[in-house]
């Protein structure tokens, strides 16, 4: 009977580009309720792209605090566990160990052992409680330390046991306030030191804040500041020991080294436990960042509900869409669209109106973030990823709270929807 | 007219489910149609002409009976198949003119091509060749709104011609315009059955459409019928053609 030939096939029919400038023109005329829509979904992505942005600053800003430390660095401090800093009786960490991990391992730029005890310290009427450190000159090769003023202690110092301070930033405002306090005395517990020098301020780690310490030759503190705490059977205790390694790749290798030579020197039976801690800045910067990533996504995971709180909105608004544009879908079917054409351009308008409460929210995110920085109180800028995982987010929601609506829409019977007033 | 059947429909009926009760609206419907001619479905309201329309427009099934279009048999097909049988076979033409209301005239003509996967350029050309044909050559950009009902019907027509369908089916195409508006377009419709060769079916209760017309197919109560005596020579009988070719 017929000539023509038997249904053809093709994939087209559908215009990506048309849709979204259909769904965009949808938009504008109708610009208060697409706002309404979008909101949840603008909060939402702001929520997530700032958190994640504030979260990765404050990140950066732990890392860099340890990496300016040197990421070479590695810490040994007496006793097996991580108990306690300051050098306390009982303690086994000595000299000669320094000494001999000077000698023996490879691989290492410098080793500075320390003597750390609390004091009383006092500019004229001005006293302060802190933290004085007996250092080697090598310490400030290992933490990379410049003084804002002055100059740090040398090994002249060291050799003559010279009664020369140099102060943490802090320590030099409180007792000097505005004064320059080189060439001035102070008296730690009640023994007149000179000050040489000012470190520059450093970032605070957690509830160590090196800049209120105050650093003496390490000979000068045994001699004049221990009294008598710091020696034990002829051996001087030392309260951490401090390693710069040559290369971050070299670290695993130095702290092997190590724990061989103070299991030998301290006699560990192999079935003994370490009576020393080894920790390398790598281990902390890991905990570091592991921390504030949990906290980040954390954060993130909570800012995402109310993105979801959008979509659900999207889904709504669609949904009254889609009942109230019954007749055009009608029309569309009756001159040949097909379900998927339909399914193509509800989702097109779910994903644009979205997307657009995506970017909208990562704006917006900008904006926070820039006035956040203006205060100084943290740098958090937008990261790349914080906008990829913003937008794409939205773009997800608007596909998957769109699905329901235009499954709808393109299952519409064309006769029923056609009759529809 | 050629001796090809377009349309070869057997024994169409069509069952409506109103809760408890079935409504058949079709009982039965036998009809043939050959490419080129111009035909009446007449009968009262109610009579199933609609619904009739519907199944040879593609736009719904039957509950039983066959239906074949250009020996193709549509009475079977998924969704999807009859979809494309309305894009590519089928051009409907319906009394509320049924156009997008925030489309061009043209977006509107362009919408069956776009479904066809025609491309962008020659969607333009075609469409606005049909809106030229049936004299809307210098409204392209206006959206139906701002044209006369005569005139949204005349964009409703092109739109149904724009794909070169094997058929054109008009349910009361003429039902919501005045008198001169609706003369109007049936002297559209008449001329591009005489220059084109379209073959076209219409829905009227109007007699004096229907006399313009080749053949009047009755409907009553869901089955065809022999119409009326006098149906279209009772009102205005001077201007009825005589002798219009009735199939036996
Ligand atoms: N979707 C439906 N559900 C239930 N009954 C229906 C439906 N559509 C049509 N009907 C019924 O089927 C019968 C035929 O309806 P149809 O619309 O085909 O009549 P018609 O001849 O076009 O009438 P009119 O001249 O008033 O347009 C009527 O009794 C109608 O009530
Ligand atoms: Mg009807």
């Amino acid at each position: 009977m017929g000539t023509r030939k038997t249904i053809k096939r093709r994939g087209a029919g559908i215009n990506i580009g048309q849709n979204v400038w259909i769904a965009l023109d949808a938009m504008m005329a109708n610009k208060l309720r697409s706002a309404l829509t979008m909101l949840g979904v603008i909060i939402g992505v702001c929520a997530v792209v700032s958190l994640l942005s504030v979260g990765r600053g404050a990140e950066a800003a732990i890392t860099e605090q340890i990496e300016g430390v040197g990421t070479n660095l590695i810490t040994i401090i007496p006793g097996g566990q991580v108990t306690s800093v300051t050098a306390t009786s009982g303690h086994n960490l000595t000299l000669a160990d320094a000494e001999a991990i000077e000698a023996e391992v490879r691989h290492i730029v410098a080793v500075a052992p320390e003597f750390r005890l609390s004091a009383q310290v006092a500019f004229e009427d001005n006293g302060m409680d802190t933290l004085v450190i007996g250092e080697m000159p090598e310490y400030a090769v290992i933490r990379n330390l410049e003084p804002a003023i002055g100059r740090f202690i040398s090994q002249d110092d060291v050799d003559g046991r010279e009664r020369v301070a140099v102060l943490g930033s802090q320590a030099a405002d409180e007792l000097f306030g505005g004064l320059n306090p080189i060439g001035r005395t102070i008296r730690i517990n009640n023994v007149r030191f000179e000050v040489i020098g000012v470190l520059a301020e450093q970032g605070a780690v957690g509830m160590f804040n090196p800049n209120t310490y105050i650093y003496v030759p390490l000979s000068t503190a045994y001699r004049k500041l221990a009294s008598g705490r710091g020696v034990t059977g002829g051996e001087y205790l030392v309260s951490t020991i401090m390693i710069r390694a040559e290369t971050q790749e070299a670290i695993d290798d130095v702290i092997a080294q190590v724990e061989s030579i103070l299991r030998r020197r301290h006699r560990l039976d192999p079935d003994e436990d370490d009576d020393f801690t080894v920790i390398s800045q790598q281990e902390l910067l890991g905990m570091a960042t592991s921390i504030t990533s949990t906290m980040t996504v954390f954060l993130a995971a909570i800012a995402g509900v109310s993105l979801l709180v959008g979509g659900i909105g999207i889904m709504n608004i669609t949904l009254v869409s889609v009942t109230e544009r019954t007749k055009e879908i009608g029309i569309r079917k009756a001159v040949g669209a097909q379900r998927w054409h339909i399914l193509a351009q509800f989702l097109i308008e779910t994903v644009v109106l979205s997307a657009t409460g995506g970017l909208i929210g990562i704006a917006l995110s900008g904006a926070i973030l820039a006035a956040i920085n203006s205060t100084g109180a943290l740098s958090a800028d937008l990261s790349p990823e914080a906008i990829l995982i913003g937008f794409g987010f939205s773009v997800l929601v608007g596909v998957f709270f769109g699905l329901y609506p235009a499954n709808r829409a393109a299952s519409l019977h064309p006769i029923e929807a056609l009759r529809y007033e | 007219m050629s001796e090809r059947v377009v349309i070869e429909a057997q024994e169409l009926s069509k069952v409506y489910h109103m809760g408890k009760t079935e409504v058949h609206a079709l009982r039965g419907v036998s009809i043939q149609v050959r490419e080129g001619e111009m035909i009446a479905i007449m009968g009262p309201s109610g009579s199933g002409k609609s619904t009739l329309m519907a199944i040879l427009g593609a736009l719904d099934v039957p509950t039983g009976g066959r239906y074949w279009l250009e020996g193709e048999e549509i009475s079977r097909m998924s969704d999807r198949e009859l979809a494309i049988i309305r894009n590519e076979r089928i051009g409907f033409v319906f009394q509320q003119f049924n156009l997008l209301p925030r489309n061009t005239i043209l977006a509107n003509v362009t919408l069956p091509l776009i479904y066809g996967g025609v491309g962008a350029r020659e969607r333009r050309e075609r469409a606005a060749k049909m809106l030229e044909m049936v004299g809307l050559g210098d409204r392209l950009g206006h959206k139906p709104t701002e044209l006369s009902g005569g005139e949204q019907q005349r964009v409703a027509i092109a739109r149904a011609l724009v794909n070169e369908p094997a058929i054109v089916l008009a349910d009361e195409p003429t039902g919501n315009l005045d008198t001169k508006t609706g003369a109007e377009i049936m002297s559209l419709f008449k001329r591009l059955h005489q220059e084109r060769g379209i073959t076209l079916i219409i829905v009227t209760h109007d007699p004096e459409v229907a006399a313009q017309t080749e053949r009047v197919i009755y409907l009553r109560d869901g089955r065809v019928v022999e119409p009326p005596e006098g149906l279209l020579t009772g009102a205005k009988p001077q201007e009825v053609d005589d002798g219009h070719p009735e199939d036996d």
